[in-house]
């Protein structure tokens, strides 16, 4: 059996956990199917257009978008921009390093990206100013603050509760000149798509990884479910594998989970927009 | 009736479940320990695998099993609009579930402190190029003799005008609803890759991975096919 850590106390760590995940417990108390204390708080970068400060846990998260205007893809002349990234700042934990993104930063931007994308959350339609030579382009750009497992999810929350709140100030052509506006336009928004990321450690499945448990799981699987329980993008990663049995437990985990996070979200979101 | 599928046949003339024509070269590089040659579709990809070797650099060195790494990269000619040579994020996200895919096959406990390396060079893409890199690659390694407890076979299922179909050409992924690659361990029963781009029901999802799990298998007969041919061919002539 291969092993990811090598200092003793980890060993009995882990044994420990396998030994409470037999009989459907974790070490931090929860169900394999719990997810940690979800706390999203949205506005407080007043110089982004949308803005949200997510905690998962002791994961941190914060994502902002900022709006510009600029030409649209040559293949896509009648569609706005859509770029997502992520980044895990050195301050995040002992272990990240500066320097450009490495492959586990980049699959995670790539994965939030196509939860976003793929689930068609936002109306790329209705982001064109004039076809052809104008659209808005939205950038989201996520910040990892304080690493402690399950990075997908607290990302694609932050990113999902940051567009829902994003104002983009409206632009105009007049005369052949593209003047912005005082006014302010709602994010175009067809779906809210919620990422519900598994581990499998050992034969068990548990949601809501922690760093602990990452270290030890052999795979894990990201599962982006949009509001009509349509699953929308999915990524495996690491070096275990999975069985045709635990891919439709996965699936229905996922669609179930999804649920009650995205009530939650639209209740921060929109509970905010109320007291306004 | 969609653009894409007309009386049940598919716009390269396919039926729903019928894989593209594939054909694997095993030993092609002269240099590499293993090398292997995809045609899958009009895919065209050859994978060199060198090691176990030395580790450079020597922190990636693994004192109890060997350090697994691949690149998989297109040549700036393999698009219709030229690639820039450099790795592109698209590329090292599928280095990186390209490693994750094959690693579960390999004994690397029996190779401690080397490093294997697995280069996957997509000369022409079609759809579908990461499943054909990994068939290949996998072929590759056994070219090289790197202990395995299976061999890995890929292919994608996808939705294509409301329809499942298997192994998603260029255009159906453009075009399409879903694309799902798949990597499998065919005696194992393990699924080494999974991803999704496109929509699809609970129902649908299920239906899909059994398309893409079947396609898988016929992959696998023609991988083994290939090394039956190059290995006990070899062996009864020098006999």
């Amino acid at each position: 059996m291969s092993r990811r850590s090598s200092i003793v106390i980890e060993h009995l760590r882990q044994e420990q956990m396998e030994a409470l995940l037999k009989v459907g417990k974790r070490l931090d108390g929860r169900g394999l199917t719990d997810y940690r204390e979800l706390k999203i708080e949205t506005g407080l970068i007043k110089k982004a257009e949308g803005s949200a400060l997510v905690s998962l846990g002791n994961t941190q998260v914060i994502a902002g978008v900022k709006i510009e205007v600029d030409k649209p893809f040559p293949d896509m002349p009648d569609k706005g921009l859509l770029i997502c990234n992520a980044e895990v700042l050195p301050l995040a934990s002992a272990y990240a390093e500066p320097g450009p993104p490495d492959e586990a930063a980049i699959e995670l931007a790539r994965v939030v990206d196509r939860g976003i994308r793929e689930s068609e959350m936002i109306d790329l339609s209705k982001l064109v100013i004039k076809e052809n030579e104008k659209v808005y382009a939205v950038f989201i750009d996520v910040s990892i603050l304080n690493t402690d497992g399950n990075l997908f999810d607290a990302t694609s929350y932050a990113v999902v509760s940051a567009l829902l709140t994003t104002k983009i100030p409206k632009y105009e052509i007049i005369n052949n000149e593209l003047i912005k506006t005082n006014e302010f336009i709602n994010m175009p928004i067809n779906t809210i798509p919620i990422s519900v990321t598994m581990a499998k450690i050992n034969n068990s499945i548990v949601v809501d990884p922690t760093n602990e448990e990452e270290m030890c799981m052999d795979a894990r699987v990201t599962m982006t479910v949009d509001e009509a329980n349509r699953v929308c993008a999915v990524q495996k990663g690491e070096r275990g594998t999975l069985s045709i049995e635990q891919i439709k437990e996965i699936i229905n985990l996922a669609i179930y989970k999804s649920v009650d996070i995205r009530e939650k979200i639209k209740g921060v979101v929109y509970g905010k927009e109320k007291e306004q | 009736m969609g653009k894409l599928i007309q009386n049940g046949i598919r716009i390269d003339g396919r039926k729903f479940d019928e894989l593209r024509p594939v054909k694997i070269e095993v030993g092609v590089l002269k240099n590499a320990d293993g090398s292997a040659y995809i045609e899958f579709g009009n895919n065209k990809i050859v994978v060199a695998v060198y090691g176990p070797k030395e580790v450079h650099p020597k922190h990636m060195e693994m004192p109890d099993k060997a350090t697994l790494r691949c690149r998989y990269h297109m040549s700036p000619f393999s698009v219709e609009e030229r690639k820039n040579p450099a790795p592109s994020r698209r590329e090292i996200e599928i280095s990186k579930v390209t490693r994750e895919a094959l690693e579960p096959a390999l004994i690397l406990e029996d190779y401690p402190r080397t490093a294997i390396d697995i280069y996957v060079e997509v000369l022409q893409s079609d759809g579908g190029s990461r499943c054909a890199g990994i068939t290949a690659a996998a072929v590759a390694l056994a070219d090289a003799g790197i202990g395995m407890r299976d061999m890995v076979c890929a292919c994608a299922a996808g939705k294509v005008d409301d329809t499942i179909v298997l192994d998603i050409s260029d255009v159906e992924d453009k075009e399409g609803q879903a694309d799902m690659p798949v990597a499998y361990l065919p005696n194992l029963k393990q699924i080494s890759l999974m991803q999704l781009d496109g929509k699809l029901t609970a129902e649908e999802y299920e239906e899909c991975l059994n398309f893409a799990l079947k396609g898988c298998l016929q992959v696998y007969e023609i991988q083994k096919e290939t090394l039956q041919k190059r290995y006990f061919s070899e062996v009864s002539k020098s006999e």
